[in-house]
């Protein structure tokens, strides 16, 4: 049996994936010496023809970053599938549709006139926009069809595993490498990460959970040894999963939800929402009137963002309503 | 709107207190809409917001939670814990682009089966004037595919 086969491809990402795998440091040489790479542009010089004319199935690991956001993701996306015997959905916008997932709240032709023709720093006074398909003399130039609805990975194609993490944690990274190169990757479906909550592993000093007021990160310094949410910082902890071993709260900054929800949740946000809301007032809920509860709900600016930060494509809805 | 839509609700009923004001209104042959699905719990504290959600994106167009009246929890406090949950989660439904009379809290004791009588005709006739609900997941996708089909859909 000859080197694993391992491709690692991105879909619409910032590549911030890719430097996790640096941050393994020279381990990165030893896994680079006993794989064969067939396909990684962003670490050395691959054309898409060299994923192409490789066999079907024959690729032994695929790594694939990025959520699905355009025509071009989606075909790459399709590609890998049959390339590959088995796919890892790799960091969080690809499990859950991640950051570029909340363009959700949108369509894409809003996303477009904003970003080509509204912002503040845009010269476009003809205010044109990219089109799929343009005629320059006698050519035409294509351009991927930007999707209303962007999606995560297993949306579009079956995917055996899951990395969640923005990005993924080293010793995951480390974990599903040394499977692949032992052929000994774990039964599909499984989820390289913690089972558990992320205030499992959180080191914070947890005593009463009673919030009078919710406040926003830029109006108190943080206490760094209480538990952030009972300090009224609104930390996604609970609502979770760990095994990043909480590098952000150890850092004084609140969980921002990018592990992705804990195992049986079936949406990341209404369980936030669930736990945020029972501790609203705790103390005095029996006495507090709709006129102090709605105040006080309200100093939550923006539910949704914060709730669905890296998942609202694997959320209960999905999307948003759009407007027609 | 198509005149013979009839909304899909889902209610959600403590044991103690709602469910058995409801019994009451069955027992005393009072006459109220045939559109509610009553799905029993123990306490409207049992309640996850993720079932609201579900619920929705099952089709219903309308969804009505239940509780016992302030301080008379079976359980002392999971009403309030309730109240919260569902005043936050309308400010979320909003977000989404759901119209939030889509949702409604009530407190209905064993005694007042007339009062969940008029709650659901009120309720469903609100949800009727409103239509079906736009969360539909058919409604929600379907016509953005139509609109990009050059490039293979959104969704």
């Amino acid at each position: 049996m000859g080197k694993p086969r391992v491709a690692i491809v991105l879909g619409s990402t910032c590549a911030g994936c890719d430097y996790s795998l640096l941050d393994l440091g020279p381990t990165v040489l030893d896994v680079l010496a006993n794989v064969e790479l067939v396909y990684w542009p962003t670490g050395a010089d691959f054309k898409l023809s060299d994923l192409e004319s490789v066999p079907d199935g024959s690729v032994d690991l695929t790594l694939y970053e990025g959520a699905i956001t355009n025509s071009d993701n989606e075909e790459l996306a399709k590609l890998v599938r049959r390339k590959s015997k088995a796919v890892i959905a790799y960091g969080s916008c690809a499990c859950f549709g991640g950051i570029p997932g909340l363009a959700n709240v949108s369509i894409a032709d809003d996303i477009m006139k904003t970003a080509y023709i509204g912002t503040w720093s845009t010269d476009n006074k003809r205010s044109i926009l990219p089109q799929p398909l343009s005629k320059v003399d006698s050519k035409h130039l294509v351009l991927p069809v930007t999707y209303d609805t962007i999606r995560a990975l297993d949306q579009v194609i079956p995917v055996e595993y899951y990395m969640p993490g923005c990005p993924p944690p080293l010793s995951y990274i480390e974990q599903a490498l040394v499977a692949a190169l032992s052929g000994k990757l774990p039964p599909p479906g499984h989820v390289f990460a913690s089972e558990r909550s992320l205030c499992d592993e959180c080191k914070r000093t947890k005593e009463k959970k009673n919030l009078t007021a919710i406040k926003r990160f830029h109006e108190i310094i943080p206490d760094s040894q209480r538990c952030l949410l009972e300090q009224g910082i609104l930390c996604m902890g609970p609502a979770t999963r760990g095994g990043c071993k909480a590098p952000c709260v150890d850092n004084n900054i609140p969980c921002r939800g990018c592990m992705g929800p804990t195992p049986e949740a079936l949406d990341q946000g209404a369980k936030m929402l669930s736990a945020l809301a029972s501790i609203l007032a705790l103390d005095q809920e029996t006495g507090v009137s709709e006129d102090r509860l709605i105040p006080l709900i309200q100093q939550l600016k923006d539910p949704l963002g914060t709730f669905y930060r890296f998942g609202l494509p694997k959320s209960m809805f999905r999307r948003v309503i759009p407007r027609r | 709107m198509a005149s013979n839509f009839e909304p899909r609700i889902v209610v959600f009923a403590c044991n103690w207190c709602s469910y058995a004001g409801m019994d009451l209104a069955g027992t005393s042959r009072m006459l109220y809409p045939a559109n509610l699905r009553v799905v029993r719990l123990m306490c409207s504290g049992r309640l996850e917001p993720e079932h609201i959600l579900y619920a929705f994106k099952a089709g219903a167009d309308g969804v009505l939670v239940t509780g016992c009246h302030p301080g008379d929890c079976h359980y002392i406090s999971g009403n309030y814990k309730t109240r919260k949950r569902i005043r936050l989660l309308e400010q979320l439904l909003a977000q989404f682009g759901l119209e939030k009379e889509r949702l409604r809290l009530e407190w209905i004791s064993a005694s007042e089966g007339e009062i969940f009588t008029r709650v659901a005709k009120e309720f469903t006739e609100k949800i009727r004037a409103l239509g079906p609900s736009s969360l539909k997941q058919e409604k929600m996708f379907a016509p953005l595919i139509s609109a990009r089909a050059a490039g293979g859909g959104g969704d």
